[in-house]
C-alpha cells in the first residue's frame, strides 16, 4: 500500500464554470465521492482550500522572497484542496482520481506521499525532522 | 502523469501490463460491489463469485486489446450478467429470473450510453448488499482459513495469488479453499442476509473477528522468513473502514480500526535496517506515523460517543494510545495501562491478557512484582507452549539478576517459536553470558 495526494487544480475556465452551478449539487457531488472513497476504506485526509483572494504567494526569484496578494493574475491553475488515499497501487490511485466529480477546466494532480523509507535514515537533519513532529504530536496528545 | 495509467475514457489500445495493473485496480474498487449485485440478482453467492471472476477473465483478455472502456465496474457487471443468462439458456431454464436479469441488462446498456455512464448499481441499496457479502464470506460454518480467504478475495478485492502471497500458501490450496467454502456455504442453505438482530452482536464479533487475524497476521507472521507483512495489516485497516462505513453505530467497529491504528502507526519503527524485530523499549519513537495516531484516536472517540462502553477491542486500542502517545517507555502512563489491562481481563479474560498485565505491572511496580504473575501464569500451564510468555519471564529474570534463569527462560522461547528471525534474537540472548 502506498499513499498518494489528489491535488485539486482549477483554472479561471473551471472557477467560473462552478459558479454557474447550484452550490447544492457540487457539494452532493462532492460528498458522494467522498463518501465512496470513505466506505472503500480508502480516504486517510482531505481539506478544501477557500478562495483564493484569501491567499498570498511568496516569489523567491527576488531576494529577500516577494509576497503578493491573491488572486494570481498570472497563474492559471490554483491549488484548492487535496485528498489523502492509501491505496494499493499507482493504478489505483488513477482509478478514484479519475471519479472525482470535475469539470472541464479542472486538473488533478496525483503525488506519492513520501514514506519514512524515502530518506536516508542516518541523515542529521531527517533525524532532526523527525524529533520535531514527536514533539509536536506529544503537544497535541496532552492538549 | 505517466504512459503506464492509461486514459479510461479512450479506448485505446494498452500494453498488456498496464492493462493488467488497471484491471487489478477496477477489481479492488468494485469486485464487492459487483458480486454483491449479482447474488441478488442471481440469488446465489457462490455462482455469483463464480460469474464475476469469468468477468474479469474477460477484462484481462479483452482490455489490453480494445482499452478501458469508462465505467468498467458497469462493464464487468454487464460481462457477468450476461455470462449468467448464457449459463441459463444452456441449461435451457427459461425463467423470470431470465427475464428479469435481461431487462435489468437492457436498461443498463441504455444508461451506459449516457456519457455520464450511470453506476451498475444502487449506491443506496449496494451498502446492504455488500455488508450481507461480509456476513456470507465470515459465515460460522466456515473454517477459520476458509474466512479468511473468503473475505479478502469477495470483499477485499485480492486475486487468488495476492491472497496465497500473502498467507505464504500455495495457490492450489486458497483455490481449493474457496472452491470448498462456496460449497459448504451452498450445502448449509446460507443465506444471503445481514443476521437477524438476536444473533447480530456474535456475528458481527466473528467478522471483526476475522478481519483482527488478518491484521495480525500480517502484524506478527506465525511462520516464514519475514517478521511482518504489513501489506496484508493494511488490506486489514482497509477492510475494518469499510466496516465502520456499514455500520457506523457499532462500537467494537471503530474500536478495531482505533486499534489498528494506532497498532500500525508503530510498524515503521519495529524492525531494524535487517530486518529484526525492534523491542517497544528500544522502538525510535520518531519514527512512529503520527498521523496515523490521529486516525486511530479519533476512531476510538468515536466508539466511545457512542457511549456504551469500551469492549476488547476498543480497550485494547486505549492501551495501544497510551504507548503511542508516551515520549518514552519511562514516560509511559504504567498505571493507566495495568488498570486497562485488568478491564480488558473483565471483558475478553485469557491467559494471554494476563501475560500483558503482567508486563504492565512490572513497568509500574517494578519486576519482582510482574514476575511473581508471570511465575503464577507458568505455574498454570495454560501458556506452557506459548513462546512469549517465556520471552517475558526471561526479561523479568534479567531485570532482578537471575542471569542464568533467565538465559535458559530464553532458550525455552527460541525453542517454540516459528518465527525465524525471532527465533535469531533470542537464541542470542539465551548465550549471551551476564543477559544483555
Amino acid at each position: 500500500m502506498a499513499k498518494y495526494m489528489l491535488i485539486m487544480r482549477a483554472s479561471d475556465e473551471a472557477v467560473a464554470a462552478y459558479q454557474d452551478m447550484p452550490f447544492e449539487q457540487v457539494i452532493e457531488a462532492m460528498g458522494r465521492y467522498n463518501e465512496e472513497m470513505m466506505k472503500a476504506g480508502v480516504l486517510l485526509a482531505g481539506e478544501g482550500l477557500t478562495d483564493a483572494s484569501d491567499g498570498f504567494v511568496v516569489d523567491f526569484s527576488a531576494e529577500p522572497p516577494l509576497v503578493t496578494d491573491g488572486p494570481y493574475g498570472e497563474t492559471k491553475e490554483l491549488f484548492n484542496g487535496f485528498w489523502i488515499l492509501e491505496v494499493a497501487s499507482k493504478e489505483e490511485a488513477a482509478e478514484w482520481a479519475k471519479r472525482c466529480p470535475l469539470g472541464p477546466g479542472s486538473k488533478l494532480e496525483v503525488r506519492r506521499v513520501t514514506e519514512i523509507e524515502d530518506f536516508p535514515q542516518d541523515n542529521e537533519w531527517i533525524q532532526k525532522e523527525a524529533g520535531w513532529r514527536e514533539e509536536q504530536a506529544q503537544r497535541a496528545a496532552k492538549a | 502523469m505517466s504512459d503506464d495509467v492509461t486514459d479510461g475514457a479512450a479506448a485505446r489500445p494498452a500494453d498488456p501490463e498496464s492493462a493488467r495493473r488497471a484491471v487489478a485496480a477496477v477489481w479492488r474498487i468494485e469486485s464487492a460491489r459487483i458480486v454483491a449485485t449479482l447474488t441478488r440478482t442471481v440469488g446465489d453467492f457462490a455462482l455469483a463469485e463464480d460469474l464475476a471472476q469469468d468477468a474479469l477473465a474477460e477484462a484481462l483478455a479483452q482490455w489490453p486489446a480494445s482499452g478501458i472502456p469508462s465505467n468498467p465496474g458497469a462493464w464487468l457487471t454487464a460481462v457477468a450478467k450476461r455470462r449468467a443468462i448464457d449459463g441459463w439458456r444452456r441449461r435451457e431454464r427459461y425463467d423470470d429470473r431470465l427475464a428479469a436479469i435481461a431487462h435489468d441488462l437492457e436498461r443498463e446498456q441504455a444508461e451506459a450510453t449516457d456519457a455520464a455512464g450511470g453506476l451498475p448499481y444502487d449506491p443506496d441499496a449496494i451498502d446492504d448488499d455488500v455488508l450481507r457479502l461480509v456476513f456470507v464470506s465470515c459465515h460460522p460454518v466456515l473454517s477459520r482459513e476458509a474466512r479468511v480467504a473468503l473475505t479478502l478475495r469477495v470483499v477485499g478485492g485480492l486475486t487468488t495469488e495476492e491472497i496465497a502471497r500473502a498467507f505464504l500458501t500455495p495457490v492450489a490450496t486458497v483455490q481449493q479453499r474457496i472452491v470448498r467454502a462456496k460449497k459448504t456455504l451452498g450445502a448449509a442453505g446460507v443465506p444471503f442476509e445481514v443476521p437477524p438482530r438476536s444473533e447480530f452482536p456474535e456475528r458481527l464479533g466473528t467478522v471483526l473477528g476475522v478481519l483482527y487475524l488478518i491484521f495480525n497476521e500480517g502484524h506478527s507472521a506465525s511462520a516464514g522468513p519475514d517478521l511482518m507483512r504489513p501489506e496484508l495489516s493494511r488490506e486489514a485497516l482497509r477492510l475494518a473502514r469499510v466496516l465502520a462505513a456499514l455500520v457506523p453505530r457499532e462500537p467494537e467497529v471503530h474500536g478495531l480500526v482505533a486499534l489498528m491504528e494506532l497498532t500500525a502507526a508503530r510498524f515503521p519503527a519495529r524492525v531494524d535496517a535487517a530486518g529484526d524485530p525492534v523491542l517497544l523499549a528500544d522502538q525510535d519513537r520518531r519514527r512512529w506515523d503520527r498521523s496515523a495516531i490521529t486516525r486511530g484516536r479519533a476512531a476510538l472517540a468515536r466508539a466511545d460517543a457512542l457511549g456504551r462502553g469500551r469492549g476488547a477491542y476498543a480497550l485494547q486500542a486505549a492501551i495501544a494510545e497510551q504507548h503511542d502517545v508516551a515520549a518514552s517507555v519511562d514516560d509511559t502512563d504504567w498505571a493507566s495501562i495495568v488498570a486497562l489491562y485488568e478491564a480488558l481481563g473483565r471483558a475478553a479474560p485469557s491467559p494471554v491478557v494476563e501475560l500483558n498485565r503482567a508486563v504492565a505491572v512490572s513497568m509500574a511496580d517494578g519486576p519482582e512484582a510482574g514476575l511473581a504473575l508471570v511465575d503464577e501464569l507458568a505455574a498454570d500451564g495454560r501458556l506452557a507452549r506459548y513462546h512469549p510468555l517465556h520471552g517475558v519471564r526471561a526479561e523479568l529474570l534479567e531485570r532482578v539478576g537471575r542471569a542464568d534463569d533467565a538465559r535458559a527462560a530464553f532458550a525455552e522461547a527460541a525453542r517454540l517459536t516459528a518465527n525465524e528471525r525471532e527465533r535469531a534474537v533470542l537464541l542470542a540472548r539465551a548465550s549471551r553470558p551476564g543477559g544483555r
